[in-house]
């Protein structure tokens, strides 16, 4: 054996970290609101056309994870959040995850497609399409408001999930897509307040570098009043029900309530107390969405066994 | 003739060997379930399959008719 073909076993990639290259986390959100797509659409799915539905949809965005993990990988090694991603820790070559990237995305979009219809494989190739190219590569340097564009890219699983089973677009659907989409900047940007000096090591235009804290405060409330009542909207519509006007009508009074707390706030205050405000929001936006669509399930279920 | 001993990068390699086989194996699962779905939900068909049925034919009455 040569020296050349000695490797170094900390650096050699194992099974998981090519499954790190889909971002899993963020999947994990993806299956979970298209999955209440699915299931809230008037339409019933077979088990396991939903079972493959959801899997390809999930396959999809995580390609479009891998896609973006190779584009950014400069970026990526300069943030400490994201040092530790398989690229920048030298565990996959740009090239794999490129070609990973590139493969799953076709697979993904030719098997959603045979397994439920044409039109959810087009939204789907168009999701991947939105955010490894329209964000990644041209929005995410070059603009301030590339969190805003970023956002419709995660807001696609559960529309994605709907016409996977009705074949159409609705109301519905596109107040769950407008509820994540608008929902993304304010928690985004209340990240951004107190993780400041990862992006600006890393020369991304976050809203906080280029127009400062003070206009990012401003924006976070802006969004949350505007975010409340597509929220409150989809409670009325024929998929909303009394779970989901109660939950919507107190998260959202809360998320306004903290928006509130933080545009108050100047950069003393928050220093002060280790920006506690703008954590508190971040970690409640996180339970926000989910409780939205956790109460969506909670109605088509109360449906599907005549209780409302 | 007995195999080689087992070469130290095999052992190392073995997670990333069995993950991806795992996979297959799933994938496998997944395409056959499906097909088997899609095939049920076409509904009830037959065709000729060598033999001539009466049945098939338009405009032809079966012999439990007559």
């Amino acid at each position: 054996m040569t020296d050349a073909t000695v490797h170094d076993h900390d650096t050699e990639a194992q099974f998981g970290d090519y499954f790190a290259l889909l971002k899993p986390r963020v999947m994990s959100l993806v299956v979970f609101t298209a999955f209440v797509g699915l299931l809230v659409a008037p339409v019933s799915v077979h088990p396991m056309i939903g079972f493959c539905a959801i899997l390809f949809i999930a396959v999809g965005a995580g390609a479009s994870g891998a896609l973006n993990m190779w584009w950014d990988a400069d970026i990526d090694a300069v943030m400490k959040r994201t040092a530790g991603r398989p690229i920048p820790a030298g565990k996959v070559t740009g090239q794999e995850a490129l070609a990973i990237g590139l493969a799953l995305s076709g697979f993904s979009v030719v098997m959603l497609g045979l397994s439920t219809n044409l039109a959810a494989a087009g939204l789907l190739a168009f999701t991947i399409f939105f955010y490894a190219v329209v964000y990644s590569m041209w929005l995410k340097r070059s603009t301030p408001q590339n969190i805003v564009i970023g956002g419709a890219a995660g807001a696609f699983p559960p529309l994605i999930g709907w016409v996977a089973a009705t074949g159409s677009v609705s109301l519905e659907a596109v107040l769950m897509f407008a509820l994540i989409f608008m929902w993304t900047p304010p928690h985004f940007w209340a990240l951004a307040l107190f993780l400041k000096k990862d992006y600006n090591n890393a020369g991304v235009p976050m809203l906080t570098v280029t127009h400062g804290r003070r206009v990012t405060r401003q924006h976070i409330l802006a969004y949350t009043l505007l975010l409340a009542p597509l929220a409150v909207w989809l409670g009325f519509t024929p998929i909303g029900g009394p779970v989901y006007l109660t939950v919507a009508l107190l998260a959202n009074a809360w998320f306004i309530k903290g928006a509130l707390a933080i545009w108050r706030r100047d950069e003393t205050m928050a220093e002060a107390d280790k920006y506690r405000c703008e954590k508190a929001f971040f970690q409640f936006s996180l339970l926000y969405l989910f409780v939205h669509f956790l109460a969506l399930l909670a109605d088509a279920s109360l449906r599907a066994f005549g209780v409302i | 003739m007995a195999f080689k001993v087992e070469h130290e990068l095999h052992k190392r390699r073995f997670s990333r060997n069995a993950g991806v086989g795992l996979l297959l194996v799933g994938l496998i699962c997944v395409v056959f379930g499906l097909t088997v779905v899609k095939v049920n939900q076409l509904g009830g068909f037959q065709g000729f399959d060598h033999v001539v049925r009466p049945e098939m034919i338009p405009g032809q009455t079966t012999g439990a008719d007559n």
